[in-house]
């Protein structure tokens, strides 16, 4: 399953990367491979922006504006112009996303 | 500080140890204080640590069904800190998890017959994967849990395993720099655990992908379902009866219910084609948008039950007009909410949806009361 195209921010700094296979490794979504002993998206509407190639990668090649996937957690910070934040668990709210 | 905190935590191990070995009976206070799923102690370089059973009891799993089904799930944690399984000793793996219950005992219960430590974060009792989204399950808390277990006293390597999930909020270059441990990325799922470790500490791409099948989509409905009916539907219903009930002569009892009652009924059709039906048959409904998906599961389902069941059977083209606008939009704003659950979509996705999709919903929902207005003249006018 894919979500809606060409939306994804996730970029890599072909330049940077040095093929190091973090980012492989860690994507739940296989967006990337190594080719040529550097990374390389292969299908960047299968991002899910979730940040972990990001975190993870040692030579800051990679960026992704990530945050949740969520509806319920857009809206609310449209409504109360705060950040959007997972309302889930924790004691202040009841919306139950992820 | 980060000692005396670790040095009192010992203690009460140590103390809850000892009442379980003197097999005295345990007052509710000390029940509470150790959970059925500690069985004992092992002793962790110069301190004992709980180790805890692999063996979910029935209470376990009635308590994971309350967790899909409640709000019970917002206070459902395990005690942060370290644990152990089996006989570990300084050659074990160390496994990183959340102190959602449901996670960790997700985790236990694939650790049979394993000898390892669990190094339990303080997630405020979140799943690993929505608190690294959020940085609760992150470097930081997991460098200072590592600094409280005393970890390279326990343990003569220095690796630990982390869910692969975990990798959004955590920087293994930053933990290495900051712990002296490497992070190493174990797999999605646990039941893949004994596996990946048996492999040498290697996972194999069908371990390192997330998967949504339709099990998985169908233990999450009933949370949307639940706050749907909560939040909405219970000012929909007082809603439906008032404007069917009122007359110019006051509110009438039998236009209520006679009147009201097919679009309480389908006022339920849209929560469940949008939440239930649509999260079900999400890889066959067309199109990529959440909100498409939820407007056209809401539309045959309404078609479905006016024109073939006859649940409901219009008398007038105004209110015609209105259950063909209203419901499937419904349905529709149901179906978004699920992107929530999804492990597919993103945060750029769902703000594009949201820009094009709540002006269509505001519009219909005023073109929805308009109608209704209309509606309700006219009939008056004839009355």
């Amino acid at each position: 399953m894919k979500y809606l195209r060409d939306v994804a921010t996730v970029k890599l700094a072909e330049e940077k990367c040095s093929g190091c296979g973090t980012c492989v490794e860690v994507c739940p979504h296989n967006v990337f491979i190594i080719k040529n002993r550097r990374a390389s998206i292969v299908d960047r509407d299968r991002c899910m922006e979730c940040g972990a190639c990001m975190m993870n990668c040692p030579s800051g090649a990679l960026f992704v504006d990530k945050g949740v996937g969520c509806a319920a957690a857009l809206i609310n910070s449209m409504i109360t112009g705060g950040e959007p934040t997972c309302g889930c668990g924790g004691n202040d709210s009841k919306d139950n996303c992820c | 500080m980060a000692e005396l905190k670790f040095r009192t935590e010992l203690i009460r191990n140590k103390a809850a140890g000892m009442s379980s070995e003197c097999g005295c009976s345990t007052s509710p206070a000390a029940e509470d204080e150790k959970p059925r799923w500690i069985t004992g102690t092992v002793s962790a370089g110069e301190g004992l640590v709980h180790r805890v059973s692999t063996d979910l009891t029935n209470t376990d799993l009635w308590e994971h069904i309350r967790c899909r089904i409640s709000a019970f799930r917002e206070n459902y944690t395990v005690k942060p800190g370290f644990y152990a399984v089996g006989e570990p000793d300084k050659t074990s793996e160390v496994l990183v998890s959340a102190n959602y219950k449901l996670s960790f005992d997700h985790l236990r219960k694939e650790l049979k017959g394993m000898n390892a430590w669990i190094l339990v974060l303080d997630t405020k009792g979140i799943n690993v994967w929505c608190a690294a989204g959020k940085g609760t399950f992150g470097t930081e808390e997991l460098v200072r849990r590592i600094a409280l277990a005393r970890l390279h006293e326990v343990v003569d390597h220095r690796n630990i395993i982390v869910p692969q999930l975990g990798a959004p909020g955590v920087s293994a270059h930053k933990v290495r720099r900051a712990a002296g441990f490497k992070v190493l990325y174990g797999p999605v799922y646990a039941k893949d655990i004994t596996a990946y470790v048996a492999a040498g500490r290697k996972a194999t791409p069908e371990m390192r992908a997330v998967r949504f099948t339709t099990t998985d989509r169908l233990v999450l409905t009933p949370m949307e379902i639940n706050p749907a009916m909560k939040k909405y539907y219970p000012w929909y219903a007082v809603a439906i009866l008032v404007f069917f009930g009122l007359q110019p002569t006051g509110i009438m009892f039998k236009g209520a219910v006679v009147g009201g009652l097919p679009f309480l009924g389908l006022g339920l059709i849209s929560v469940f084609a949008g939440g239930f039906l649509t999260p079900l048959l999400l890889p066959w409904v067309p199109s990529r948008s959440f909100a498409v998906k939820g407007w056209l599961v809401g539309l045959i389902s309404v078609v479905l039950t006016s024109n073939i069941f006859r649940l409901f059977e219009p008398s007038n083209g105004l209110l015609l007009f209105f259950v063909y606008l209203f419901f499937p939009m419904a349905s529709s704003y149901i179906a978004l909410q699920f992107t929530g659950s999804t492990t597919f979509t993103g945060m750029s996705g769902v703000k594009k949806e949201l820009k094009i999709s709540v002006p269509v919903y505001i519009l219909s929902a005023a073109a929805s009361l308009i109608l209704l207005v209309f509606y309700k003249t006219g009939h008056w006018g004839t009355l």
